[in-house]
């Protein structure tokens, strides 16, 4: 098969995937159950994706761990998104000059 | 805010993800080139699909060559996750959003604008996503061209640097809100531990990235949704 096909292909069904929900749910959901779910799905999602996934992104385990601490005390004291992710990457990058 | 001033707002949010996009899609280009797909095959790769580990999957299938019957089943599970992200973010929408924004918007779900509209407190104003978006879905698209050209010409040091980034981000996202609310506090750290075990057991573990967060997420939404039920209508309203 041509790589075009493949291209488009999962293209086509991405954007089902990510359009259709948004145009279907149209109304607020009035299901507590659900409202609360949805609620959730987001902080829940974000927190799953980033540990362990942190960790193995990096050459050394060590500097995304401690990549992922410094972000998480900065962003408690309320450093904003840019800073956040720039102070993780200057973590990891001294850190594997160092180790 | 205007509309221009909400697209100007987005684009500067979207500097952060376009630099981290412009390392991960580098070392997507470098996948790319191994299964011999051009820098424009790579660059249109990416600008239509925007997914990481969609894309990483693609290119395997592209490897291999496979049939579309796999090419549909891996690209609903590599991306089945932005289902749910696209149900969370109707819920932001007010409800006499034109339908081209529901379509705008949605077309580039990814996970770091996704993390992005949610950080933004109150509805989910479109034009924010398209400043992101255009700023960062030409960033990682142009990477992953550059990727399959110069190959390992940046160093080793600055993409593993780089790779953390996006995390950084999602990070920034979720922490805040903990601060304020004592059910996710106590969440965050249950979602990572969970995390790690789902990746250390067996089968769970061999499963792809993107449907472990899918199975994790509805588990543990599912909990905190019937345990702690979010109450009517004050959250979100904030300016």
């Amino acid at each position: 098969m041509n790589a075009y096909v493949y291209i488009l292909g999962m293209w086509l069904i991405t954007a089902v995937i990510r359009v259709l929900p948004l145009l279907v749910l149209r109304h607020p959901i009035k299901n507590r159950f659900l409202k609360s779910f949805f609620h959730y799905v987001p902080y829940v999602t974000l927190a799953v994706m980033t540990f362990p996934a942190i960790v193995h992104a990096t050459d050394s385990t060590l500097a995304g761990a401690v990549a992922l601490i410094a972000g998480i005390i900065l962003a408690w004291i309320g450093a904003n998104m840019i800073t956040v992710s720039a102070a993780c990457c200057v973590v990891v990058l001294v850190l594997e000059l160092i180790v | 805010m205007t509309r221009k001033g909400a697209f100007l707002k987005g684009m500067k949010a979207g500097i952060p993800i376009a630099l981290g996009y412009l390392a991960v899609s580098f070392s997507l280009g470098i996948a790319a080139k191994a299964v011999g797909l051009t820098a424009f095959q790579g660059f249109l790769a990416s600008l239509l699909n925007s997914a990481s580990a969609g894309e990483y999957a693609m290119f395997s299938l592209i490897g291999a060559g496979a049939s579309i019957i796999e090419l549909i089943f891996v690209s609903i599970v590599a991306n089945g996750r932005y289902l749910l992200m696209s149900c969370a973010l109707g819920q932001r929408f007010s409800e006499d959003t034109p339908l081209i924004h529901r379509f705008g918007v949605g077309l580039y779900i990814t996970d770091e604008i996704f993390s992005l509209s949610v950080s933004i407190p109150g509805k989910l104003n479109p034009y924010i996503n398209y400043g992101a978006i255009a700023v960062a879905v030409p960033s990682w698209a142009i990477g992953t061209a550059l990727g399959i050209i110069a190959g390992n010409i940046l160093p080793a040091r600055i993409v593993s640097a780089l790779s953390v980034a996006l995390y950084g981000m999602f990070i920034a996202c979720f922490i805040p809100p903990a601060k304020k609310d004592r059910v996710l506090l106590f969440a965050i750290p249950v979602c990572f531990l969970l995390s790690y075990l789902a990746f250390r057991l067996p089968y769970i573990g061999e499963l792809s990235e993107g449907t472990r967060a899918v199975i994790l997420t509805v588990v543990i939404a599912s909990v905190l949704a019937i345990a702690f039920p979010v109450k009517g209508e004050e959250e979100e309203v904030q300016p």
